[in-house]
């Protein structure tokens, strides 16, 4: 059982609560892109066995998207963050590296 | 006038919990900054309560304001004046971007009352109901098993639930069965 804790309304969401976005910090590429970016930006996703960085909305609650970062393997979860972001905050990345040293996930670790 | 009924017309069960449908509320749905001065105005001006605090309820049924996430309120009014609550409300917001609209509607209002009664909701909400984490006051957006639904506490033994109006029957049902007399757990 995955426990959230939704970064808005502060509640610890159990998994049933919640609804899974897939991946983290996509970027969009749209018109203007090649085929290339647009196919990866499409359907190239991480399958990691370990740190991953979702997205996940409190459907059951607030409403709210947010993001978080937990461990694939053991389902640790390291924290989560708001939605306004490109990137996972500082201390987030901090934490993981001590937990997890050399971890890495696309450009980030 | 036609005869305005609420979705189950006062329908009640009495087992472990006794659960009652409370009948038609006035709800309006309030969205918009609540850090903003005019919002508090608008939320004083239609209940006489102050702006509630993360996950809580100010007031009661009659007139209150539930916090359902950081940019929406629940207001509550008595039914009967739901329109005139939502003018002066509106006249509180001129120039600001917030909205309220009556939802009353669309929504049905239980209530779960007796000793037992946080055993019924630990059965139908992922949510912990034990006396420190949940109590008079504090106000929770969930599931009650397949919907969704809000609830929160008005006394030590007694839960008021607001569900979508569609749902009610299923919800009923819902409290019903988790009542049932013989389903004692003794959890809370």
């Amino acid at each position: 059982m995955l426990i959230l804790e939704c970064p808005y309304c502060g509640v610890k969401a159990e998994e049933t609560e919640l609804a899974a976005g897939g991946e983290a910090h996509l970027k969009r590429f749209g018109p203007g892109s090649s085929d290339d970016e647009f196919h990866d930006y499409l359907f190239m996703r991480e399958n990691p066995k370990g740190v991953h960085f979702e997205r996940w909305r409190h459907a059951n609650g607030c409403g709210k998207w947010f993001h978080a970062a937990r461990c694939t393997t053991t389902l640790e979860v390291f924290g989560t963050y708001s939605a306004q972001t490109l990137e996972p905050p500082k201390e987030l990345l901090d934490k993981i590296s001590e937990k997890r040293p050399g971890w890495t996930w696309r450009d980030l670790g | 006038m036609s005869n305005l009924a609420s979705a189950l017309n006062g329908a009640s069960f009495n087992g472990l919990a006794k659960v009652d449908e409370v009948g038609l509320v006035g709800m309006i749905t309030l969205r918009g900054d609540l850090g903003s001065a005019k919002v508090a105005a608008a939320v004083k001006a239609a209940t006489g309560c102050a702006m509630p605090q993360q996950r809580k309820i100010e007031g009661t049924l009659a007139a209150g304001a539930a916090w359902m996430s950081p940019d929406e309120l629940l207001v509550l009014v008595p039914y009967a004046e739901v329109n005139a609550k939502l003018d002066a409300m509106n006249a509180e917001l001129a120039g600001e971007h917030a909205l309220a609209v009556n939802v009353s509607d669309a929504r049905a209002v239980f209530r779960v009352s007796g000793a037992a009664s946080r055993e019924v909701m630990g059965k139908v909400a992922p949510v912990d109901f034990s006396a420190a984490e949940f109590a008079a006051g504090d106000f929770r957006r969930s599931r009650l098993a397949q919907v969704a639904g809000a609830f929160w506490m008005d006394s030590e033994d007694s839960f008021t639930i607001v569900c979508f109006r569609s749902a009610a029957d299923y919800v009923f049902g819902l409290l019903s069965v988790a009542s049932n007399p013989q389903s004692g757990v003794g959890v809370y």
